[in-house]
């Protein structure tokens, strides 16, 4: 980078808030998802709004483009820096600003961990909904640029649900304020676009976030099955029987082998796990248990268990949470996918993913979110083995194929990001897409916030002031102008 | 604008000679009388008929049961009304998925009545369900008592189509109920009064239709006791589904709980809210209370005015104080209705000139403590009040996202926030 432009960021952020040599700069090559590496020309870590609107200035006036940073826990790539641009990282801004427990509303700076929301918010029975497995580390800034779901969606809804309002640097500098403490702010409903939009729209400094009343108790269950179609056929019962449990998990052997290596939840070893979390009144809750407990041995369980103690329930959560990591205990080398299906198409997409597993030996072990159809089917391989890599890759692409052909998502909860951007052009079709990205020609019209990911053919926009200077990426043939 | 009969003729060769005809007084738009209503017969003729309004630079309207057609600012201008009645089938209720896709001209009624028969809903509760369409609701932002438990129209969207001024027709969002691939467009459409692009078809997540249901209401000495107890409430470990509070001039303020359980569940849930309201009385009433924000609506004279209100909870008492003494003062007749999440519904009646100085000066209060005051229908005299008040510092960013989809302002021209 130009030593004037290197200068004028070191001046707004000082020497400590510049990262530049190499050795240092490696920490941020990647994000979650490690088979794609970017070195960035600097890292910035700003520790206010002010400092972040300075940066992005100097950026948008040298056309230089950025990417921001949460905790780098993505699973995406969306935090992947780009070619001769700057990461942002935003960790430094992690202060909870306001706490207003009668309107249920937090305000934080988007470095604030999700869980130490929760953490400041327990002690009066509140807690903040959206749980990421990575929720002990991952940052609200983060989970705002990929509106981050959890196991709890099922009932309470995606960060966006629970985010009320948001200060936002737009990719020219300037600031803005979308929605507010109160609901319905009058305007569009920018702050909805926002969320999730993987952080190519500019870079939240401050969230309002609403918090929700713990529930009178939380019971968890846990029911083991033959398999993951008599699992899958209980969660229809659940589901046509009228009832919204918390959170509703499958995992299938494979998972639980390796959830029990890591971290001794002691399932029991079956063909297909189910955990049920019902909350809400003592009472409503003891009363729907039953239900459940019943639908499960009529769907032939053979063992159910009604996790006593929070300990206990704490312990099942654990083995969930920790079941991506617990791969590591039965193979070298995952990827982790995140496709969703309508929950119906469960028996045929599963026994489809089993068929290709089996025909291109590459493993795969099945995590999911059962109640909303959300995927995560871990494909095992070993990068050691000439060929298993490239294997490995091209069963996750069917699988997110098989999830489009079965009428869903290639991502639940993950984000596009770099890794399936490849993919939109199989879920939408190019006027889909090209709407989308007028939307981004009105945020961000010299395409400088996180410019490559997301959409798989980047489009410049028509309207430009000025000189025409010809961007970066329509230089080197990889985006065209319209 | 070209000549009359030459778009006259295209519009007809577009939208076929039996979706186009003049528009009568009964199609006026704020008092704007529109020249043509066309009502194409699917997506796809409604989006040529569109695209051909746009190259012709005559004005579009959409329109679904044209219950809230007023809501807004007048059009600046208004030529043809583009009806989504005929696009009104119910496309797919996959009800083991929870989820249904609806096109726009549907309304509220049947498509409720058709998720009926499996058990579920779309859990909202909308004002003239029988004829408000669903582009209409979503396009309006409407929400009633059930938004407490459930959310907005923008948290129960998963998928959506829309037409542009261009001719493109573009979804996003999907089928399923968790989904991050690509922009949330869904979400930018609803609430957008018709300005972006032409909502043609919807998905929507449902829920089950509740075992049993309960209602109690109670009232309160004053204002501050009500929201004291309303607070209590959101603070208890009740699983309340809707609570309202009713308050007219010169009675004591109303309040109404809904409860959605299982049987063993609601005793155990009513036994808690009278314990947890200690000597005020509770008593169980019918579920007509919840049509209280409709009945606002009820037989308006030249003089009422009604408008949507955002607050927060901690500002109930305060808001309901300053609007009593201002309407005392005014000698203005006020109703209102105000949920839990803040969103309240108000009438105000009176001589116009203190309508609309009340409606200033509670704008700037609501304003002052991060609330809004937007106006949903007012007499044709206070055409010139501005309906949303200030829209903050996201107004030009507002303008260009309206520039890229509709770079010609075709689409409800000047209805808007900041002249969109």
């Amino acid at each position: 980078m130009d030593a004037r432009i290197f200068q004028e960021l070191r001046s707004i952020v000082g020497a400590h808030g510049l990262v530049s040599s190499p050795e240092e700069l490696h920490t941020y090559e990647c994000d979650g998802l490690t088979n794609f590496r970017v070195m960035p020309l600097a890292v910035l870590l700003p520790s206010d709004t002010q400092q972040v609107q300075a940066i992005v200035r100097v950026c948008h006036r040298e056309r230089v483009p950025f990417v921001a940073r949460g905790s780098g826990t993505g699973l995406s790539g969306g935090a992947l820096p780009v070619e001769n641009g700057v990461v942002i990282s935003l960790a430094r801004m992690n202060r909870i600003l306001e706490v207003d427990l009668p309107n249920a509303r937090v305000i934080v700076e988007p470095g604030v961990i999700n869980l130490d929301v929760t953490g400041r918010v327990q002690p009066h029975q509140y807690f903040y909904a959206p749980d990421p497995s990575s929720q002990s580390v991952c940052s609200i800034g983060g989970n705002v640029a990929e509106n981050s779901g959890g196991a709890h969606c099922l009932k309470y809804g995606f960060t966006t649900t629970h985010v009320l309002g948001l200060e936002v640097v737009l990719p020219d500098g300037s600031l803005v304020h979308l929605g507010g403490k109160a609901l319905d702010m009058p305007g569009y409903d920018l702050m909805g676009v926002f969320v999730g939009s993987e952080g190519t729209l500019g870079i939240a400094t401050k969230v309002t976030l609403r918090i929700v009343k713990r529930p009178e108790c939380i019971r968890t269950l846990l029911a083991a099955f033959p398999g993951t179609n008599e699992a899958g056929a209980a969660v229809s019962d659940i589901i046509a029987a009228g009832m919204l449990p918390a959170a509703i998990e499958m995992m299938d052997n494979l998972a639980i082998q390796a959830a029990e290596a890591a971290v001794h939840p002691n399932y029991p070893d079956c063909g297909g796990l189910l955990l049920v979390e019902l909350d809400g009144p003592v009472a409503e809750v003891e009363a729907l248990m039953r239900d459940v407990d019943e639908i499960c041995c009529k769907n032939g369980a053979w063992e159910v268990r009604l996790a006593q103690t929070d300990t206990e329930r704490m312990l099942v959560w654990k083995g969930r949470k920790a079941a991506f990591a617990a791969m590591g205990r039965i193979s070298p080398n995952y990827i982790v996918q995140d496709g969703v299906i309508p929950r119906t198409a469960l028996p045929r997409v599963m026994s489809e993913i089993a068929r290709l597993s089996e025909e291109s030996g590459i493993r795969v072990a099945n995590v999911f979110h059962a109640g909303d159809g959300n995927l995560h089917p871990l494909v095992l391989y070993d990068r050691r083995i000439a060929g298993q890599e490239q294997a490995a890759e091209s069963l996750s692409y069917r699988i997110l194929e098989l999830c489009l052909e079965a009428g869903g998502s290639i991502t639940g909860e993950h984000g596009v990001g770099e890794e399936k951007k490849r993919m939109m052009s199989k879920m939408f079709s190019e006027p889909d897409l090209d709407t989308m990205q007028r939307v981004r020609c009105a945020f961000d019209p010299l395409h400088l916030s996180n410019p490559t990911k997301v959409f798989p053919t980047p489009r410049l926009c028509g309207e430009k002031a000025g000189e025409y200077v010809a961007h970066p990426l329509e230089t080197a043939g990889i985006a065209e102008r319209y | 604008m070209p000549k009359t009969s030459s778009i006259e003729e295209s519009l007809r060769a577009v939208a076929g000679p039996q979706n186009l005809r003049a528009a009568s007084g009964a199609d006026a738009v704020s008092g704007f009388l529109p020249q043509f209503v066309a009502e194409p017969d699917d997506k796809h003729q409604l989006a040529a008929v569109l695209s051909l309004a746009n190259e012709a630079g005559i004005t579009v309207v959409p329109r679904g049961g044209a219950t809230k057609l007023d809501w807004g600012n007048p059009p600046q201008k208004a030529d043809l009304i583009l009806s989504t009645a005929r696009l009104n089938r119910i496309v797919e209720h996959v009800w083991a998925d929870l989820t249904v896709t609806v096109e726009a001209g549907c309304t509220l009624q049947s498509l409720q009545n058709t998720l009926a028969q499996h058990g579920q809903r779309l859990a909202f509760d909308a004002l003239w369900p029988e004829r408000a369409t669903i582009g209409g609701v979503l396009s309006t932002n409407d929400s009633g008592a059930l938004r407490l438990r459930f959310g907005a129209l923008r948290d129960l969207i998963i998928g959506v189509t829309i037409a542009l001024p261009d001719g493109t027709l573009a979804s996003s969002g999907g089928k399923v109920v968790k989904n991050v691939a690509g922009y949330d467009l869904p979400k930018l459409v609803t609430g957008a009064f018709g300005t972006l692009g032409v909502i043609t078809r919807a998905v929507f997540r449902l829920h089950p239709l509740p075992r049993a249901a309960k209602t109690f209401s109670f009232t309160g000495e004053n204002y501050l006791a009500m929201q004291q107890n309303i607070l209590a409430i959101q603070d208890s470990h009740l699983a309340h589904t809707s609570l309202q509070i009713r308050c007219s001039s010169c009675e004591f303020p109303a309040a109404d709980i809904l409860f959605e359980a299982t049987d063993v569940g609601l005793a155990a849930q009513e036994s808690h809210l009278r314990k947890l309201l200690g000597s005020t009385r509770v008593e169980q009433s019918s579920g007509n209370v919840w049509n209280a924000r409709q009945d606002l609506w009820n037989s308006p004279t030249n003089s009422t005015l009604l408008a949507k209100i955002s607050l927060l909870s901690t500002d109930i008492a305060k808001t309901l104080g300053s609007l009593e003494s201002l309407c005392d003062s005014r000698k203005l007749e006020l109703r209102i209705v105000l949920q839990a999440t803040g969103i309240g519904m108000l009438r105000l009646a009176g001589d116009l000139d203190q309508v609309a100085a009340a409606v200033e000066l509670l704008r700037s209060e609501l304003q002052s403590r991060s609330g809004a005051f937007v106006i949903l229908r007012r007499p044709l005299e206070l055409n010139s009040m501005d309906a949303w008040g200030n829209a903050g510092d996201s107004v030009s960013l507002m303008r260009a996202v309206k520039h890229q989809l509709d770079p010609k302002s075709t689409l409800n021209p000047g209805r808007f926030v900041g002249g969109i």
